[in-house]
């Protein structure tokens, strides 16, 4: 494959898309700030923006309630938002229950699978590559169940061993939930493959997909998953929402996660009957004016283009690498051959904190930490790693910065 | 020297300073001069765990002066470190428990101090008052 050089990456669009981005137009320690912590949260173009204040200026109302003007408005709102979001991702609009997030939407199936499904003796697989939040919900379900939590080796390169992965699968699995890109390494895991091993065994897969979801296209039904979470800020939406996409059979067959208004048929203190799916899972009122944002955030990407996005951000994760790795002493952690934007490294014996309160003082926002993955970091002994992750409105400059504020960094470490 | 007048000397040697880049690279050399824990008490019990980098923190009383040592797994941490116990080590318990530390804030590195950096020098500072407090009320007892 030819190697992503500077003049060869092209967006034409991309100073248009930058100015949409109110944010980005700032300096930070005196430099024009070079964004690259979007694996962490990504920033808002005006069009989600708008959106949010338009809910709140023109039409704050609560949902499902309501006979009167705004109520209605409201509803009819929230809804076409779930509406944008399913078409998103390829579902039907009620295969899409709105989360808080990605953590509450694994919690959600994880609280389900545990009250309905889990048994003593039983076993959950996730891998080694999972963010706190698709290790400890699993963690506290099989605990309770005394249940076994196993766990898919990560090779060397950062990737999946797949051998050992097809050798765990055996009856007693009563689910998979698995990261489709890891958030530190980068690793774009073979989900179709990971789907289709499992359901040989007949057994559902739940995919971690806040890291996939604004850089990959993602259609649940070619994939045929059963669960799939995802958060609307790492999609350059609001905090605060998210959804659980799960197939309708199994959406009908989980207990509901919690109790209250919105999620009830009728309630008697005898006995409550719940609503269907996916209202049946959203009790209490819920996070209206960021679920419109959610709406108006896929609306912007799928305008965009997503697989032009992906198009352009494997260009230029291409090129980070590159000029990453002409910096002597760089250590990539996770080299696998398939990758997103999110690359991890290490300079030397230098702490990543200290390169990144460096980088920092330059303009250049990177995330430093284990990135909630400390078994992951136990898995390649070390206390954490510079994480770069780019997002569509990064470009040649930023990596160019992100590479020469490096090498300052690493100057001064001496 | 007082807890003031230390914090004062800090703030005038920062004070000649052009730019970030000199800033960091003396904290940075403070980080590598500042003389090792004893190894013993780099332990679990001694260990301000930040979120992204390690502080080990020693007390012991010399005399009516509370010392202390510190060591940490990151260089800018450790040469923040060093200032703080420039600031507040031989010092009486009573004097640490009183002080008002403004030296980091004037000398443009309250960002360190933020508890989302979480880089344990806001719990190191904790810790040390609470060490203060702790050796404070201990010879009140005594006494």
């Amino acid at each position: 494959m030819e190697t992503a050089t500077a003049k060869n990456i092209i967006w034409p669009d991309i100073e248009r898309i930058r100015n949409e981005f109110p944010i980005l137009q700032q300096t930070v320690n005196g430099n024009p700030l070079v964004y690259l912590d979007n694996g962490a949260t990504t920033q808002k173009p005006v069009q989600v923006i708008r959106a949010m204040q338009e809910y709140y200026t023109g039409y704050n109302s609560n949902v499902h309630r309501g006979v009167h003007t705004l109520s209605q408005k409201a509803t009819s709102a929230y809804e076409a938002a779930r509406h944008q979001v399913a078409a998103y991702i390829g579902a039907h609009h009620h295969e899409v229950v709105f989360t808080k997030g990605t953590t509450d939407a694994i919690n959600l199936v994880a609280a389900g699978f545990r009250r309905a499904f889990l048994q003593e003796g039983d076993e959950v697989v996730i891998s080694g590559m999972e963010h706190h939040s698709n290790i400890v919900p699993w963690q506290l379900a099989c605990e309770e169940k005394k249940a076994h939590l196993k766990v898919i080796p990560v090779t060397d390169k950062g990737e999946l061993d797949m051998d050992a992965f097809a050798a765990m699968l055996n009856p007693r699995v009563k689910i998979v939930s698995v990261a489709w890109v890891s958030n530190t390494l980068g690793t774009i895991n073979p989900v179709k493959d990971i789907i289709a091993m499992a359901h040989a065994k007949g057994i559902p897969v739940l995919l971690d997909a806040a890291q996939a979801a604004a850089h990959t296209p993602i259609r649940v039904h070619e994939l045929d998953v059963d669960f799939l979470a995802l958060s609307a800020h790492k999609v350059y939406g609001p905090t605060g929402i998210g959804i659980l996409y799960g197939k309708e059979s199994w959406l009908q067959q989980l207990p509901p996660y919690q109790g209250g208004g919105d999620m009830i048929k009728h309630v008697t203190f005898e006995k409550t009957t719940y609503a269907e799916p996916p209202l049946k899972f959203e009790a209490g009122t819920p996070a209206i004016c960021e679920a419109i944002g959610f709406g108006a955030a896929v609306a912007y990407v799928t305008q965009l283009g997503i697989h032009k996005i992906q198009a352009y951000e494997h260009q230029l994760t291409e090129y980070a690498v590159a000029q990453l790795k002409t910096i002597p002493e760089l250590r990539l952690i996770g080299e696998s051959k398939h990758r997103a934007g999110a690359i991890s490294f290490l300079v030397g014996q230098h702490h990543p904190s200290d390169v990144g309160v460096l980088l920092d003082q330059q303009g250049i926002a990177v995330r430093t930490g284990h990135h909630c993955t400390q078994p992951l970091m136990d898995r390649f002994e070390c206390p954490g790693t510079v994480r770069a992750s780019l997002a569509l409105y990064n470009t040649t400059a930023d990596i160019d910065r992100l590479v020469a504020g490096v090498q300052k960094a690493v100057t001064l470490l001496g | 020297m007082t807890i003031k007048e230390q914090q004062d000397n800090i703030i005038a040697d920062f004070e000649v300073f052009g730019d970030w880049m000199e800033k960091y690279e003396y904290i940075i050399q403070l980080g590598k001069d500042l003389p090792l824990i004893d190894p013993q008490y780099k332990t679990d019990d001694n260990l301000i765990r930040g979120c992204q980098s390690k502080v080990w923190l020693h007390a012991e009383m010399q005399g009516d002066k509370l010392v202390f040592t510190a060591d940490s797994d990151a260089v800018i941490t450790k040469g923040l470190v060093a200032l703080v116990i420039q600031v507040l080590s031989h010092q009486t318990p009573k004097d640490i428990a009183n002080a008002d530390i403004y030296f980091i804030d004037a000398i443009g590195l309250t960002s360190h101090l933020s508890p989302t950096r979480s880089n344990g020098l806001l719990s190191m500072l904790k810790q040390i008052k609470l060490y203060a407090i702790g050796y404070q009320a201990k010879s009140v007892q005594q006494n």
